[in-house]
């Protein structure tokens, strides 16, 4: 087989993005199609369901459900306060002695009153929710009721993990090398709002001193499993991140460990230093991928955006790739050839390789599971 | 409907894992099915393709490839313009096409209960007969509070719901609570707003009403037979049917290129084949192997993401499954280490490594997935993992395998001295006659040794067990396969899918190193013999060939026995296999390894070099 299917992370100064901007439930929008709006315009509104209360009212008050008729002050669906009388008993003799009156605990609204169980469901009030546009660019279609799709040309990279929630800040290059360990001196007050950029590994101390600084977001090369284990309290057991609160926003381009940075992606946030950039630590990496992504927006023309076709980046000889296991992680090199037959490596493992060659121009052979395509 | 080789001369059949799509090849050959070739393909149901066809399409463009080499035969297809072509016509099409699928993370559903560990643990048990993952089990008596109950299953979102509760004839009050906590959460389908959740309700006949008026309105409620009409009756069938009709009527439907999917699996007559979750196709073929040969079988397939464990026990056949959602050896690598802890999995390793670059390995496991060990080294760490990830996967199993708990018994006196309670655990080493090992780690290890020592660190198996292996994961297109033709699955099964490694001899009790434990006689069909009296503390392997037998005289020495008879002697026939015969005297219950670094070091390495498990350069 000349060619084969394989896993790749986009690194590119130039894609056309098209982002759905979607409510949680449906709701309002806020912009129009053809409007140009900025990362921090918030595009759509909605209200979430207030908590629910469930309150067995039967018990509080000492009657059998089917009894709660009798009593009960209140009907589906009524607004009541804090304090409101949901039901009352007459007290002793019916002279009001020792009247038991139950009151509301919460502000909302009544869901449901069973009489099976003697249950009422109060339901606090709504919950206001907004989504932003996340990056600027152009609105080119609404979801009536749902939400927005946001397009633009940007300079883009994948991440392959990171953890915190999206952000927006000026991009800042701190490293001078890509296998350089982000120096803690260099991180001071003029990183506040900053996108900042390490080389090949960034430290806890210096995580915590970005943080310190107000630092938006860290972009680095790798990141000690150890030091992540310490910043957020526990180990991360299952890759679903980006809900983590720790003060700023951090995507790993290649890996756990000092990996230095794949030297395309080094040049390109270098040559974008100052440019605002958007940025996400979201990671899932079963069951729907995601993940993160650092987006550098372009000035474009509206007939600009026209995406390409999606496809599945293929490996064949010219392909430029990056090893993503032991042996050589971390180095980049170039498909010489694709062996068909099944080949055994160290591990004994019968598997497909290709073979490849370095920039220096040595030449390996390993799996070609272990290997991802760089894509431009 | 069932087919024979007239009419079934060539099946494709696949799996769509959430990784890979792996499809077979089965022909009627010489006489024969056979399962004759394979490919697989990355899976394709999420961004940026979206369709899971596309991955189907080319796992078996990979097959039509080697099927024209193979027979040398340029004009084999199987496909034209992205579909399958049945019926075949010389060479040209095939004659059905049947798949699984657990991509996009399987069939996920929520259980409800009243007693948690009554109609709790049955409406669990049917949800995951049916193949689907149990994200969580609510119940009247789990001691959150309501609201508690009613944010979980709001923020669940899972692909369907199942109630259970209460037996026929029973209150009727705590069930309709618990369909009003369902009611009050409002809760939404994973995949897609457009169509009400499917809820399944399995509880108190007499409470069918009251549930159609709390539900009826805001989801997609089904009504079946009580999953626990009696407490001590369980009667898992009618629910897990729904739960296959809902999985492919709702879930299937939402999610990327299904329904295309679900238009390709047809049979000669061109009539539809459901599409079966995975696992529920491993578990038909479990119970099948249990029933034809009249055995107690542990079957374990272990995945990137999840570890599937099936056991058919006792002479009624009862069957469990359980899923340890996050123990597998990409995904979920990450989670085996927080939940057995770095010095567990050292144990198994017969050499120093730093403690943070094993982290930072395993770490860039989790985050890639799909990578290949090319480094021994590595190989040797992923093994242990895995029987870390097996020991814990097992341990939940045997938990979860329990008679019915609630009901009343009467006891003999022998019982009640035993301490013996409704609930006990039914999986019982001492009487279990084969281990059968699936997935990557096991199916795929350079050496069959490794599978049997993995098999054999994790589940410690006692007294005299088989262990098998599934030779390319096959399991479950054969157990979607049997829906159309038993006949092709079953002779598939036994020629190419299962590969026997051999048998495992465990006296079971305590030991002191050195001491004897073990005397062997062992008449292997080559006309050698074996013969020793084997210390505590050692293991032996004595190669004997697949379908060949070894006659033996086995005595257990110094207080340990050989069978649930707590037979200290036993004359038997010793299948053989792949692997051969291990006879392993390191004790059972407990088994230890020692503490101290240097001598568990040299422990391992020791066992290792008898297993034949890795070359000799990692063990110096």
């Amino acid at each position: 087989m000349g060619q084969a299917y394989s896993a790749g992370l986009t690194v590119t100064d130039s894609i056309i993005l098209r982002k759905e901007r979607i409510l949680p439930l449906k709701g309002q929008v806020l912009v129009k199609k053809g409007d140009k709006v900025k990362a921090e315009t918030v595009v759509a509104e909605t209200l979430l369901p207030g908590k629910v209360v469930p309150f067995n009212l039967a018990n509080k008050l000492g009657v059998t459900p089917a009894q709660l008729e009798v009593y009960i002050k209140i009907k589906a669906g009524q607004k009541i306060t804090k304090d409101t009388i949901l039901a009352e008993n007459k007290g002793l003799f019916g002279l009001g002695f020792f009247k038991n009156e139950i009151r509301s605990p919460v502000e909302g609204e009544v869901e449901n009153i069973s009489s099976v169980t003697g249950q009422v469901l109060l339901r606090e009030p709504r919950i206001p929710v907004q989504v932003k546009a996340f990056m600027d660019g152009l609105v080119t279609e609404v979801i009536e009721g749902e939400g927005v799709i946001i397009e633009n040309k940007s300079a883009y990279i994948q991440g392959i993990f990171g953890i915190g929630d999206e952000t927006v800040g000026e991009l800042k290059m701190l490293a001078t090398t890509p296998d350089d360990e982000l120096d803690l001196a260099k991180i001071d007050d003029s990183c506040r709002d900053k996108v900042i950029v390490a080389g090949a590994l960034v430290r806890l101390h210096a995580i915590e001193a970005a943080v310190k600084h107000g630092v938006k977001a860290i972009i680095t090369g790798g990141i000690d499993d150890q030091d992540l284990k310490k910043l957020l309290g526990y180990d991360i057991g299952v890759a679903i991140t980006g809900h983590e609160k720790v003060g700023l926003t951090i995507v790993c381009t290649e890996g756990f460990g000092k990996i230095t940075m794949a030297q395309k992606t080094f040049d390109l946030l270098k040559a974008l230093n100052g440019r605002k950039t958007s940025i996400h630590g979201r990671t899932q990496i079963r069951a729907g991928v995601i993940r993160p992504e650092i987006i550098i927006p372009m000035d474009f023309e509206e007939s600009e955006l026209v995406s390409k076709e999606a496809s599945l980046p293929i490996l064949e000889p010219g392909t430029l790739i990056r090893i993503i296991r032991q042996p050589h992680f971390g180095r980049i090199a170039k498909v010489i050839s694709l062996p068909e037959e099944l080949t055994k490596v160290e591990s004994e493992t019968m598997v497909r390789i290709l073979v490849g060659e370095f920039e220096d121009g040595t030449r390996f052979s390993m799996p070609r599971a272990n290997v991802e395509v760089i894509e431009s | 409907m069932q087919y024979d080789e007239k009419r079934l001369t060539r099946i494709v059949a696949t799996d769509c894992g959430s990784t890979t799509t792996k499809a077979i090849l089965i022909e009627w050959v010489d006489g024969e099915f056979r399962q004759t070739i394979r490919g697989e393909a990355p899976t394709t149901v999420e961004a940026p393709l979206n369709d899971v066809t596309k991955g189907v399409i080319n796992a078996t463009s990979e097959m039509e490839e080697l099927a024209r080499l193979k027979y040398n035969n340029p004009n084999i297809k199987f496909m034209e313009n992205g579909e399958f072509i049945i019926p075949r016509k010389g060479d040209i099409g095939i004659d059905a096409y049947v798949s699984t699928s657990s991509a996009g993370g399987g069939l996920q559903m929520m259980v409800t209960g009243v007693v948690a560990s009554m109609t709790g643990e049955s409406a669990e048990r049917a949800a995951l007969g049916a193949g689907a993952i149990v994200m969580d089990l609510i119940s009247s008596n789990d001691k959150r509070m309501n609201h508690e109950k009613i944010e979980r299953i709001r923020q669940l979102r899972p692909d369907m719901i199942l109630m259970a509760g209460g037996e026929d004839g029973g209150t009727v009050k705590h069930v309709v609570e618990m369909a009003e906590l369902v009611a009050a959460a409002d809760p939404k389908p994973r995949l897609g707003a457009s169509y009400k959740l499917p809820v399944i309700f399995a509880g108190n006949k007499d409470a069918q009403e009251e549930i159609r008026k709390t539900l009826g309105s805001k989801v997609e409620l089904i009504i079946t037979d009580n999953i626990r009409p009696k407490l001590e009756q369980e009667n898992l069938g009618p629910a897990r049917d729904k739960i296959h009709d809902l999985f492919m009527e709702h879930v299937m439907q939402q999610a990327p290129g299904y329904n295309k999917l679900m238009e390709w699996a047809k049979g000669p007559d061109l009539e539809s084949v459901p599409i079966m979750p995975t696992p529920a196709a491993v578990g038909n073929i479990m119970q099948t192997i249990a029933k034809d040969e009249n055995i107690e079988v542990v079957g374990v397939d272990i995945g990137g993401a999840t570890t599937d464990i099936f056991s058919v026990f006792t002479e009624e056949y009862i069957f469990n499954r359980t899923v340890s959602a996050n123990l597998g050896l990409s995904y979920s690598i990450s989670n085996v280490l927080a939940s057995a802890g770095l010095p567990n999995i050292m144990r198994w390793v017969p050499f120093d490594i730093d403690e943070s670059e094993l982290r930072n390995m395993i770490k860039n496991k989790m985050i890639r997935p799909t990578t290949i060990p090319s480094l021994l080294e590595e190989l040797v760490l992923e093994q242990a993992i895995a029987k870390e990830a097996l020991r814990l996967a097992f341990e939940q199993h045997k938990e979860f395998a329990s008679g019915l708990k609630g009901m009343q018994r009467q006891r003999d006196i022998s019982e009640a001295f035993s301490q013996s309670t409704s609930g006990a655990s039914i999986v019982n080493l001492m009487s279990l006659n084969l281990i059968v090992g699936s997935g990557g780690v096991l199916s795929h290890a350079p050496r069959r040794n490794q599978t049997v020592m993995m098999l054999i660190d994790s589940f410690l198996p006692e007294g005299i067990t088989r262990l098998a292996v599934d030779s390319i994961f096959m399991m479950p297109h054969l157990g979607v396969l049997s829906e159309i033709s038993s006949k092709a699955a079953t002779e598939v099964f036994r020629k190419d899918c299962m590969v026997y490694l051999g048998t495992c001899v465990a006296p079971v009790g305590k030991g002191k190193i050195g001491k004897p434990a073990l005397y062997a006689k062992l008449e292997l069909p080559d006309g050698s013999k074996f013969e020793e009296e084997i210390p505590f503390g050692e293991v032996r392997l004595i190669p004997c060939e697949a379908g060949t037998v070894a006659k033996a005289t086995l005595r257990a020495l110094g207080g340990l026995i050989l069978d649930k008879e707590k037979s200290k002697e036993l004359i038997v026939d010793l299948h053989g296999g792949k692997v051969g015969i291990v006879l392993d005297t390191r004790g059972r219950r407990p088994f230890a390894l020692p503490t101290e670094k240097t001598e568990r070091i040299a422990a391992l390495k020791k066992w290792m070099r008898e297993f034949k498990v890795y070359p000799e350069q990692i063990l110096v």
